[in-house]
């Protein structure tokens, strides 16, 4: 693959994108970043299209206008040989799992590995329980379907799907949504462990302050359609739009940082 | 760039040090874990076999596992096979995979004389426990009727309306059509093969008994069988693998109150009232043939008709329609109520959803037939 002219160390690349249901515009010229190696957390209000901005970069819902590039292939330019390569280098956590509800736990990490590689099925086997090893799941999980797994677990197995090739990005919506805190703590842990083994860069959008304390390393807001804000936590607290002061200084942020 | 990988055995002093090199990743997996298969015969060759990756130049779980596998393999001997010259990138990628157990065996299922005996065995309690389930659902939606009865305020009339318009007035164009046809086919059959004994005429007797007592009903309650027995099963389904049917008890509801006893009494109004449009359908485009292609003119038809059948063969066809409603609507329910929690359930449950009405319906048109044979009808 050589290397495209505007390759940069930003592995997503967003630009004036603008997002449309009927006459609602949900995004409006929005342009963002993501830099490799990356955990990019990713805030905004109840219904402002934290989702919908990831949906639309990963291609599940069309946009008005503007340009995505991902690892610096245009994604709108790109064949269907170069979409479906750039698709091979991502893995996506969907906000409910979205894991096949026929398919058990073994089954469904191996769903993505049959497709791409041809492995033998030891090989196959042995990397389902390493990965589930991963995420922190023992091999007895294996053999279960979804509807048998606990809400926590249906995150895990979901987060050991999106690793399964060796993803170099991965898109993680609200993954601890739904977990009780120690879960969702051990959740933010798993993700930069993760990101520090594999080398990950993470897009996650997160409405838990925790997460955004412990394990991303920058942050991006979204308001009105476009970044109102992206950098540190501590440009996040400095800052005076009152959106970033009501939800970073509030009642839950101040328990939070104690 | 990253070249692909190799494994090569070099020789040092009276060990062995195995060198990865290249780029052990997914892409050359096959590759790799060839190559690991040959190396792993060495287990046990040489007192002491050390594995080198300082010339591997990009490694991910795939690559990782499988040096790991090597690794345990050489290790068999008892000695611990040393890694050498890891990157601290690399490092702690190989300490996860390190701490993966085996593969657990997979189970593998038995087929033996014993396994078909319990197979048979097996299937025989399900078929009880779906008869046991019908018995059950008709209980409860008795139960569910005679509490409504006793307090009409508990009833439901805007869900029993909204289904009565799904089941039986957007059913009709569908039901009309159909009807018309096999009507017409029946007639033009008729009158090809008695025209040989010219008794031509004798087609609006056949016509006449065979679509008022069998046939419209029969074929009416198959479709509605198909068409709303599966959207039941789909939406109760559907609704259970949400848990909203679980929402609905823990709010102190009765499921089969909310959900069943609309959908039943709604589908024991549609049906008689599809069966009659079936009828009067079938029997207009039997007649339509007769005129055109059997030249019985519409006057000749109508009057053999009045001769040919009772209100009795009406009757007879009509009584069916409401039983076979309330057989179709309980075993769409009950299938529904079984759905588990994955796409594969809701599937194969609607599926048998619609096989089990269709045979029931056809087997309680068969009991029919008896009685009414018995009692003179």
């Amino acid at each position: 693959m050589p290397p495209a002219p505007e390759m940069t160390d930003a592995i997503i690349r967003v630009r004036d994108i603008s997002v449309q249901f009927g006459a609602t515009k949900v995004l409006d010229g929005l342009d963002l970043d993501v830099k490799r190696g990356e955990i990019l957390g990713f805030v905004g209000p109840s219904g402002a299209g934290k989702s919908v901005l990831t949906r639309t970069i990963i291609g599940l819902v069309p946009k008005v206008k503007g340009r995505i590039e991902v690892f610096g292939i245009d994604l709108d330019a790109a064949s269907r040989a170069a979409r479906r390569g750039v698709e091979r280098r991502w893995g996506i956590l969907f906000q409910q799992g979205a894991l096949f509800s026929s398919l058990t736990v073994r089954q469904n990490i191996q769903f993505p590995v049959r497709e791409y590689l041809n492995l033998s099925q030891r090989l196959m086997d042995e990397i389902t329980v390493a990965k589930l090893g991963m995420v922190g799941l023992s091999p007895e999980v294996a053999d279960r379907f979804p509807s048998e797994l606990s809400g926590g677990m249906i995150k895990r197995v979901a987060l050991a799907r999106a690793l399964a090739l060796d993803p170099e990005l991965v898109f993680l919506d609200e993954p601890t949504s739904g977990l009780d805190p120690i879960g969702a703590g051990d959740f933010d842990e798993l993700v930069r462990t993760l990101q520090r083994t594999l080398g990950l860069t993470v897009f996650m959008v997160t409405h838990d302050l925790d997460s955004l304390y412990t394990a991303c390393d920058r942050i991006a807001v979204l308001g009105n359609g476009k970044i109102i804000a992206a950098g540190s936590m501590a440009d996040m607290l400095a800052s005076q739009h009152p959106w970033l002061r009501a939800y970073f200084h509030g009642k839950r942020a101040r328990a939070v940082m104690g | 760039m990253n070249g692909d990988p190799t494994l090569q055995h070099i020789a040092r002093g009276n060990g062995l040090a195995l060198c990865a090199a290249g780029s052990w990743t997914a892409r050359f997996a096959p590759l790799l874990e060839e190559m690991v298969a040959d190396a792993e015969k060495l287990t046990g060759s040489r007192p002491n076999i050390s594995i080198d990756v300082s010339q591997v130049s990009k490694l991910d779980t795939f690559g990782a596992w499988l040096i790991e596998r090597l690794r345990r393999s050489l290790t068999q001997g008892g000695v611990e096979t040393p890694i050498a010259g890891l990157s601290a990138n690399y490092s702690s990628l190989v300490d996860e995979v390190r701490r993966v157990k085996a593969a657990p065996e997979q189970d593998t299922h038995r087929r033996s004389l014993t396994g078909m005996l319990e197979q048979l065995g097996r299937s025989v309690v399900t078929y009880a426990g779906t008869v046991l389930g019908l018995v059950d659902m008709l209980g409860g939606v008795l139960a569910a009727a005679g509490r409504v009865a006793l307090r009409p305020t508990g009833f439901r009339l805007t869900s029993t309306v909204h289904h009565l318009e799904q089941v039986c007035f957007r059913a009709v164009p569908i039901v009309a059509l159909i009807t018309f046809l096999i009507g017409c086919i029946i007639s033009q059959q008729g009158i090809f093969h008695f025209r040989q004994f010219g008794a031509d005429i004798f087609v609006v007797d056949m016509l006449g008994v065979l679509v008022l007592r069998e046939i419209g009903v029969l074929l009416v309650a198959i479709m509605v069988a198909g068409r709303s027995g599966s959207a039941y099963t789909a939406e109760l389904g559907s609704m259970k693998m949400r848990e909203e049917i679980d929402a609905l008890r823990t709010m102190g509801f009765d499921p089969i109150e909310v959900l069943v006893l609309p959908r039943m009494l709604a589908l024991i109004i549609a049906l008689p009232i599809l069966a009659f449009i079936g009828d009067m359908m079938a029997l207009w485009g039997g007649g339509l043939v007769a005129w055109l292609y059997g030249g019985i003119d519409p006057e000749a038809f109508l009057l053999r008709l009045r001769d040919a059948i009772s209100i009795d063969h009406f009757t007879v066809g009509l009584i069916k329609a409401p039983v076979m409603a309330a057989v179709i609507g309980i075993v769409a329910c009950v299938e529904g109520l079984k759905v588990e929690g994955s796409a594969e359930s809701l599937g194969q449950h609607t599926t048998s959803s619609v096989v089990q009405g269709i045979f029931f319906v056809i087997v309680m048109d068969g009991v029919f037939a008896i009685f009414f044979a018995s009692i003179g009808m």
